[in-house]
């Protein structure tokens, strides 16, 4: 008799716990031959408040590490990555829109891109920030700070390195995220929270969901906690998250989802600084 | 020497007092404005007749009684001005080097300091600000950032390293009442010196020193419609905002404009950059050094009337210390000259507008109804204008309107804490983020602060500062985009895909 393999239940990521929706519903993953694969969540609105809300608890204490610490978590996720790059790629190729090779490709693009990002948090602030030489006697600094919780909404393609070009800038400086995985494979997505939990990342840093665009943009866009957002959306969605980003003055960035993320410009310092804070400081110089 | 007054008990301090014994005569700056009786817009490089054929009187606050008439530009105006804007960009403006574009901007930073005391005395006369204010802050200062920016002009590769970047083109600009020239030269210097051109439209009540600005650019032969100065109300500047030539808009004003604006610009694609509101919190601690405390506390609410984004409106103030501060900040609150703006002597000038001063007046109503003890100095204002007296709130709680609203006038709102987590707390607890200040000596705790503090300017033992260099603008509600230093000239650049 052959043995019948334990099937994995998919779950959204949330605050290092592994989630079902507060609805309980699910939306069926398939292949391009429409087969059935597997149950992904369909998460909520309330799934994304309550996302938000740990998000927000958690990003203090990652904002607060040193950023060497950081580097090395990040660093130490590209290794948790590494080692199930086989399994990445199984999960890219699930649906049949790609070859193995082409997810192989797009795997070891991703976690060089972790890496690049790793690298970044120790050395952002050197370029970006300086001191300024007022006309008067004042010491007078500028350095940057993390805007704080940030929701991103996944382009469709390209998963895996999507979420990853998208996500990494943002944490890299000790912001926290709300991400919705890709609508058409959030498979990716969701075995990465799975190296998410064992990378040494504070859990709520990077919270994963699943679910339709359509249904989320209002939380993603107007929730007023949210104070970044990085939306892959076109045409009227677009225009209608710019909207409810202007209530709260959010920190929006909108872009169309067919972004070529294997470009070398996918990778990018002003990717970092697009959620941080410029603050400038001023103190007299005296005896 | 100022007269000391017998204390009462041994152990308080003498108290200072100024004026009582001696009247000041008045000083009166008597520069010329050389104002016209009538302006007209700025347009491809020409002083043009508005199309509107609409005008609007601009009012001296501080009589009362008007000072010219100001074209207000309607939609075929705002069409020329950004025709013009396009031409001057293809034309002249990005075929020539950043040397070069560095050079203009050093003339106008020039011509302007030349003038400086006769734009001074037009500042004051249509804005009610103290003309030692407008003589030693606005007008210096406005000519510090052309020169600063000029130097950007030929070096822009340093302003975001590593990437490639090119201007939008054509920038729309509207700017407040508050340092009409000043904000000016924040919107003008760093687009022109990245490259853009611009239309840019002066608040409605103070147009005279931009309108005025227009001789400085004809003398400094700017090319015709690099800049575009357009007068007129909130719809000329919905125009300015909707304008499908505009790539960019920058707009320093009220949070609920700039919410507005952002609504305006969805799904246009079109650069942002926000300098909105403010509800400052400026902390004293208990080993401040208190005297220069109260001194940074009064220039922090009463410096420009309080027309400030970033004053410094609520004092947070450490409990053990509170009764002594505020006897401090009492007395010298009561030695404020408010008055004439164009008088030499005068700390307090005019508001700016009688719409301002209703809204003050509101404001402050609604914290004396919701409990709070009004202190206000016992001046003598003058029998015409619109003159509001320095005032603060003690028993001022979080909730009161007064210690969540913006109010834009010379009201400070008073607050205690008792620990340092709760200061913080207090001071975050607000949708705004533009300043904060923080008063100890020492240096641990103002990093400590300086950190925990949601703000996009932190001022530690001092306060109301700026430069050239310096990066300004706010967290959160208070808008996004830094004016002043690299960070400055960056926000008029887009960053290549």
């Amino acid at each position: 008799m052959p043995r019948i393999s334990i099937t994995k239940t998919p779950k959204a990521y949330v605050g290092g716990k592994f989630i079902r929706s507060e609805s309980g519903r699910v939306f069926p993953l398939t292949n391009a031959n429409g087969e059935f694969i597997c149950n992904i969540p369909q998460c909520t609105r309330k799934d994304t408040r309550n996302a938000v809300e740990v998000a927000g608890k958690a990003g203090a204490g990652w904002a607060s590490k040193t950023a060497y610490n950081r580097g090395q978590i990040l660093y130490r996720l590209g290794e948790m990555m590494e080692a199930r790059s086989e399994e990445l790629a199984q999960s890219i190729a699930i649906t049949g829109e790609v070859s193995l090779s082409q997810a192989r490709a797009e795997v070891a693009l991703s976690i060089d891109r972790v890496v690049y990002y790793a690298g970044w948090t120790d050395k952002y602030e050197q370029v970006l920030g300086n001191t300024n030489p007022v006309a008067g006697p004042f010491f007078n600094f500028s350095v940057t700070e993390p805007v704080g919780v940030v929701s991103v909404f996944c382009s469709d393609h390209a998963p895996l390195l999507g979420l990853i070009s998208q996500v990494l800038p943002i944490i890299t400086s000790g912001n926290s995220v709300v991400v919705l995985a890709s609508s058409t494979n959030p498979y990716p997505a969701i075995l990465l929270g799975e190296m998410l939990a064992t990378s040494d990342l504070p859990g709520g840093v990077l919270n994963i969901l699943s679910g339709y665009k359509e249904e989320l943009l209002d939380t993603f866009a107007s929730h007023e906690h949210i104070r970044g957002s990085d939306l892959c959306v076109s045409g009227d969605l677009a225009k209608q998250a710019e909207v409810l980003a202007a209530e709260s003055v959010k920190r929006i960035h909108v872009r169309e989802s067919d972004v070529d993320w294997t470009k070398d410009t996918a990778q990018s310092l002003y990717a970092i600084r697009n959620f941080l804070e410029f603050k400038t400081t001023w103190h007299p110089i005296g005896a | 020497m100022p007269a000391k007054r017998k204390s009462s008990s041994r152990n308080s301090a003498p108290e200072l007092l100024f004026g009582d014994l001696w009247e000041f005569d008045p000083a009166p700056e008597s520069a010329a404005p050389n104002l016209k009786d009538t302006y007209s817009l700025f347009i491809g490089g020409k002083e043009v007749a508005p199309r509107s054929r609409n005008y609007f009187e601009s009012v001296n606050p501080a009589t009362e009684k008007a000072l010219t008439r100001i074209p207000a530009a309607g939609k075929a105006d705002i069409g020329a001005a950004f025709t013009a804007a396009e031409s001057g960009y293809q034309n002249y403006w990005s075929k020539l080097s950043g040397k070069e574009r560095g050079k203009y901007l050093y003339r106008i930073a020039r011509l302007l300091q030349d003038r400086s005391r006769e734009f001074a005395v037009a500042e004051s006369l249509d804005g009610g600000k103290p003309i030692k204010e407008s003589r030693d802050f606005d007008l210096p200062m406005a000519a510090a950032h052309f020169f600063y920016y000029a130097g950007w002009a030929d070096k822009l590769e340093y302003a975001l390293p590593g990437a490639s970047t090119t201007p939008y083109g054509v920038v729309g600009q509207i700017i407040p009442w508050n340092f009409p020239l000043l904000m000016l030269a924040w919107k003008i210097a760093p687009a022109l010196a990245a490259g853009n051109c611009v239309v840019i439209k002066p608040a409605e009540t103070t147009s005279i020193t931009a309108l005025k600005f227009a001789e400085i650019l004809q003398e400094a032969e700017l090319p015709p419609g690099v800049v575009n100065i357009v007068s007129g109300a909130g719809a000329t500047g919905q125009l300015i905002v909707d304008h499908p030539a505009a790539k960019k808009i920058a707009f320093t004003g009220s949070t609920a404009v700039g919410k507005a604006i952002m609504r305006s610009t969805a799904g246009t694609g079109k650069g942002l950059t926000l300098e909105l509101g403010g509800k400052a919190a400026n902390i004293v601690f208990d080993d401040a050094p208190i005297d220069q405390a109260v001194e940074g506390v009064v220039n922090g609410i009463f410096f420009n009337q309080g027309h400030v984004c970033c004053a410094g409106s609520r004092l947070l103030v450490q409990e053990s210390i509170a009764k002594a501060f505020v006897q401090k900040l009492k007395a010298r609150i009561a030695t404020l000259r408010v008055g004439d703006p164009l008088d030499k002597n005068t700390d307090i000038g005019a508001i700016n507008s009688k719409g301002q001063l209703d809204k003050i007046t509101e404001l402050v109503a609604s914290g004396v109804s919701e409990g709070a003890e009004l202190f206000q100095s016992k001046c003598s204002l003058p029998k015409q204008g619109y003159f509001f007296r320095p005032s603060l709130f003690q028993g001022v709680t979080q909730s009161h309107r007064i210690a969540r609203e913006e109010i834009f006038g010379p009201v400070l709102s008073i607050l205690t804490f008792r620990t340092v987590g709760e200061a913080i707390e207090k001071a975050n607890n607000t949708a705004y983020g533009l300043s904060a200040g923080v008063w100890t000596d020492k240096g641990s705790k103002i990093l400590k602060m300086s950190t925990a503090l949601k703000a996009g300017v932190v001022w530690a033992n001092t306060y109301n500062k700026f430069d050239p260099t310096s990066p300004f603008g706010g967290y959160k509600e208070s808008g996004f985009g830094r004016e002043g230093g690299k960070q400055g000239v960056a926000d008029y650049l887009k960053i290549n895909a």
